[in-house]
């Protein structure tokens, strides 16, 4: 295989338990997002756009969504010639098989297939964040300050610090000097995205040790990150102030949703930073003559006869006459038959909900119906 | 459906099509929002299971080969079979008009192909159909050659040609007018035969000084060969006029049209994938009976419209019985009212453009007002 400089690898193997309905059938990465996006899109799409051409996708939690929908990476313009994407899901060896037994232990199962590869750096990203950021530039960082490792960064509220895994840094260079995961008393306000850069060797070097290292839990956060530290390794932050969103909660998931709807959104998916995401084969959305759309993200497919305020709608999605979505999220082929009235709710994909009916939440309470359900 | 070879012609004459077709072949014109119409040609034909395909190109070809490309995205570029470009008939060595020579320049694609039948389509005809109904039926009747017609329900204009059968569905006339009128049985330039009887007939007709498939070649035959009709019975629109064009893309905004057009799971249109945003309405947002297609940005009111890919509509625009193609923008205050605009027009701040329905006033493209 052809040497591969900057190889970047995705953590999507986790369950995403406080998504609660929305991860019944599918894991966290292939939550539907953006009205037409899934979660996930939005590192491979960084990736593309970073120049990275080698991905590889660490799965495990019910898959067969995800990797169906990841199929040969072409989308992404992963279907590359010597590269392109890979799926990496736990596998049994002679003597044992494991379930991936941590962010870490995730790559570290892996070590064969970065060998294989042979980078120099490696990014790791996980596949539930919802941000637009150029890696090129943070590898650019990362070789200037002759790092073992980068670890990107955002600045948070002091009061929320305590929520975030906190780096401590020194002002004039972002060498980082001490981590605090979730602290009381944080020493900064800089809080990890759970992105990182390796120096090859060096990340392989902690990877083997921790490997057999039957104490540690095997997570970048807890385990590598605080060890790497210790040992007076040169370890950078990078300063990432654009919109980045943790949504694996309902709540958030809901208000990143929102935040698409704003007038001049805080996140601007227009631009030349395209996200890329596997296109369904279907017509421009159809408005009916009496239906009515305000402050919506509406994508191809949906047939809106009724009406539809301050609402997300995915592809193929209907609204029946006289029908009213307000302050929702509509997944792909949910179909809300006449007069029904859906307020505050994420409807998952291919829910019914009958002529008539209501599903009615409140802010900070979203009701959410789960795929495939009918209701009324 | 493995035994098929499909050719694609995209020969149409375009002289009807005005400004819209200067610059392009009638195929690629943008259709419906997102896609153009040589689409349907190519995914009736992935759809029914045909997987060699060849597409004659036209004199403006590039609009063409930029959008399909390597066929990707119709499912076309394959490790064996997938798409063929059958490029036109060396210029100078023939000074025909008509589609009969490209096709007698590229008769060794038919051949060499290990198909047993050919399926020769016109591509500037909207319709979504199994093609596979039709190889059946070709069997049954023990014909010759099998053809494509529709039933028309009204009065259709331009250069029209119309068939007679009997009980059986066997071709008893074929003939050509100006027009045809309601009940007529239009041909829809599609045909499908043995490989040898396709390739007897360009033969046959393109020495003896033919230049047309169907009038020369078809017709001329039409008393040695037995022909059946195979009658479409679902929507079909013929794009030979900015009429016939307006009226079709405005079909669309039927949700029956629509959803027998686009929503058929098994049979979906395939097109070049632009990765766009989805539609962002906002607060001033007025939209009824309208498609609108990903990447739009609207903030005024819009009516019996069809919006292609990234169009904006500025606050307090009204955008009325108009088709805008990509990337238009409709600033501020400004007015269009039945309006084809074409890709990347702006209507600037306030300025009010109108056309008539039945004569829709075409902007080109680029163009500024």
């Amino acid at each position: 295989m052809r040497k591969t400089e900057f190889l970047g690898i995705i953590l999507a193997g986790g369950q995403g338990s406080r998504l609660k309905a929305l991860t019944k059938t599918v894991a966290k990465p292939a939550v539907p997002f953006g009205g037409k996006y899934r979660i996930i899109d939005f590192p491979i799409s960084n990736c593309t756009n970073s120049g990275i051409t080698t991905v590889a996708i660490c799965t495990q939690y019910k898959p067969l969504e995800l990797t169906s929908y990841l199929g040969n990476g072409a989308p992404w313009d992963l279907d590359r010639a010597g590269g392109g994407l890979f799926i990496l899901p736990p596998y049994a060896r002679e003597k044992s098989a494991d379930w991936y037994r941590g962010t870490a232990d995730a790559v570290y199962q892996n070590l064969n297939f970065i060998d294989l590869v042979d980078p120099e750096y490696i990014i790791i990203l996980s596949g539930d964040h919802i941000y637009t950021m150029n890696y090129a530039w943070m590898l650019d960082a990362h070789k200037a300050n002759n790092a073992d490792a980068t670890i990107g960064v955002f600045e948070v509220p002091w009061e929320e610090a305590p929520r975030f895994g906190i780096m401590a840094t020194d002002k004039a260079t972002g060498r980082i000097t001490e981590f605090q995961e979730k602290p009381k008393e944080p020493k900064s306000n800089l809080a990890s995205m759970g992105i990182y850069i390796f120096t090859a060797k060096f990340l392989k070097k902690y990877l083997e040790e921790d490997g057999v290292n039957e104490s540690s839990s095997h997570d970048f956060g807890n385990d590598l990150i605080p060890k790497m530290l210790n040992d007076g390794a040169r370890m950078f932050s990078y300063a990432f102030d654009g919109y980045w969103k943790d949504v694996g909660t309902i709540e958030s998931l809901w208000l990143a949703n929102m935040d698409l709807l704003q007038d001049t959104p805080p996140f601007e998916l227009n631009g030349d930073w395209k996200i890329y995401s596997s296109n369904p084969s279907m017509p421009p959305h159809y408005i009916g003559p009496e239906g009515s759309v305000k402050r919506a993200m509406i994508s191809e497919g949906a047939k809106i006869l009724g009406e539809v305020e301050h609402s997300v709608i995915f592809p193929g999605a209907s609204v029946g006459k006289g029908a009213k979505v307000t302050n929702s999220v509509i997944f792909p082929g949910a179909k809300i038959e006449d007069g029904a009235v859906v307020n505050y709710a994420i409807l998952a994909q291919d829910v019914t909900i009958k002529p008539g009916a209501k599903v009615e939440g409140k802010e900070g309470e979203i009701s959410v119906i789960a795929e495939g359900e009918v209701v009324g | 459906m493995k035994t098929v070879v499909g050719i694609v012609n995209l020969q149409e004459s375009n002289e009807l099509l005005r400004e819209l077709a200067a610059t392009r072949a009638v195929e690629a014109l943008p259709f419906a929002g997102r896609y153009r119409v040589v689409d349907f040609s190519l995914s009736n034909m992935i759809n029914s299971g045909i997987n060699t395909v060849g597409l004659m190109l036209p004199d403006y070809s590039r609009a063409i080969l930029d959008h399909i490309r390597s066929g990707k995205d119709w499912d076309l570029a394959r490790r064996r079979d997938g798409l063929t470009y059958l490029p036109a008939a060396l210029p100078g060595t023939d000074a025909r008009k008509g589609d009969l020579k490209d096709i007698y320049a590229n008769l060794d694609f038919a051949e060499l192909s290990d198909k047993r039948y050919v399926l020769f389509v016109n591509a500037s005809y909207v319709y979504n159909i199994d093609f596979a109904d039709v190889l059946a039926f070709h069997k049954k009747s023990g014909t010759d050659i099998t053809m494509i017609y529709k039933t028309v329900d009204e009065d259709k204009e331009g250069h029209t040609i119309s068939i007679q059968t009997d009980d059986a569905c066997n071709v008893t006339d074929i003939c050509e007018s100006n027009g045809a009128p309601k009940g007529s049985k239009v041909v829809l330039s599609a045909y499908l035969m043995p490989v040898p009887t396709f390739a007897y007939i360009v033969r046959s007709t393109y020495e003896r000084g033919g230049q047309d498939f169907l009038i020369d070649g078809i017709m001329r035959h039409a008393r040695e060969q037995k022909i059946s009709a195979y009658e479409h019975k679902g929507y079909v629109a013929r794009i030979n006029s900015t009429a016939a064009y307006y009226k079709a893309n405005r079909d669309c905004l039927n949700p029956e049209v629509w959803g027998e057009l686009f929503m058929n799971h098994d049979r979906p249109i395939f097109t070049k994938v632009k990765d766009e945003v989805p539609v962002q309405y906002k607060d001033t947002a007025e939209v009824k009976n309208s498609l609108v297609a990903n990447g739009c940005i609207i903030r005024g009111r819009v009516e019996n419209s069809i919006l292609f890919r990234g169009v904006k509509v500025g606050k307090g625009a009204v955008v009325k019985d108009s088709i805008l193609m990509q990337r238009c923008d409709v600033e501020e205050g400004a007015r269009v009212e039945n309006i084809i605009c074409d890709k990347n027009v702006i209507i600037t701040k306030n300025r009010w453009v109108k056309g008539v329905e039945t004569f829709p006033y075409i902007i080109t493209k680029n163009a500024r007002i």
